[in-house]
């Protein structure tokens, strides 16, 4: 049997509950796989909401209108804009990840530029969404 | 190499067995970001009021179908992902990972039946 050969010293067990309860920072591109995770299981689990949503925007006429009042209310407002939020960034995490695959960026500083732009697309468009969606433009 | 497989010889863990499924996840990625900027491009490009444009591209046949595939492909991603999440994180009961696990692929699997009758009615 040969020898295991020992790295360096490691901080100990960096469990991600010790990253929520304050035992290390968390990196960036730690925080957009995290969100990564958290925004897929919003998906899944609103994925019935958003057939629903399909369902009365292709029914009739009036069930496309109809949606327009649905939206008028806050709380459906804000459900819609924490899927379109988990969309985006989903998507651009996601395109990271396959950039990832090709070979493209993997150094730890460009893994943190892309993290701060996935961080920032995502952001952003859910932002202008949210405006659109509040009436603002 | 026929016979270095079998028996006690037989591979039963290693990278082999994750790979269909890593790359599965990632070919099914890139369909939906395609279907996405589709779906997009048609609605955006159309000219008519916003309920004709939008029913008149989903009673197109071949956009049925394609929707369809892109369910299929979106119930097998959610299936890798939700997986991962289960075995990453309840590790203390094989019995609870198991209902969590039987639990996702009975709601994908409704999922899909609800979206495969919205297409068919339109």
């Amino acid at each position: 049997m040969s020898e295991v050969v020992k790295n360096k010293k490691r901080f100990g067990v960096m469990r991600l509950s010790d990253a929520v309860f304050g035992g290390y920072r968390l990196p960036l591109a730690g925080f957009v796989s995290i969100l990564h995770r958290i925004s897929g299981m919003l998906m899944c689990l609103l994925l019935p909401f958003a057939l629903y949503l399909l369902d009365q925007s292709l029914r009739s006429e009036v069930s496309f209108a109809m949606l327009h009042l649905f939206f008028a209310s806050i709380p459906v407002k804000l459900v819609v804009l924490a899927l379109v939020w988990a969309y985006l960034h989903h998507f651009s995490a996601g395109i990271r990840h396959l950039l990832m695959d090709f070979h493209i960026g993997l150094d730890k500083d460009s893994g943190r530029q892309s993290a701060v732009a996935v961080l920032f697309v995502s952001l952003g468009l859910t932002a202008l969404v949210a405006l659109k969606l509040f009436g603002v433009f | 190499m026929a016979n270095n497989n079998i028996g006690p010889k037989r591979l039963v863990v290693g990278a082999g067995y994750g790979m269909r499924d890593w790359l599965a996840q990632r070919v099914t990625a890139i369909l939906m970001a395609i279907y996405t900027v589709v779906l997009l491009v048609l609605f955006l490009t159309s000219s008519e009021s916003s309920y004709v444009a939008w029913s008149g591209i989903f009673a197109m046949q071949w956009f049925k179908l394609l929707t369809f595939a892109v369910v299929v492909a979106l119930l097998y991603h959610v299936w890798i992902g939700m997986r991962d999440v289960w075995m990453d994180y309840v590790t203390h009961s094989v019995v609870l990972r198991l209902v969590f696990q039987v639990a996702t692929i009975v709601w994908l699997v409704a999922c899909a039946g609800y979206a495969a009758q919205i297409l068919w009615r339109v």
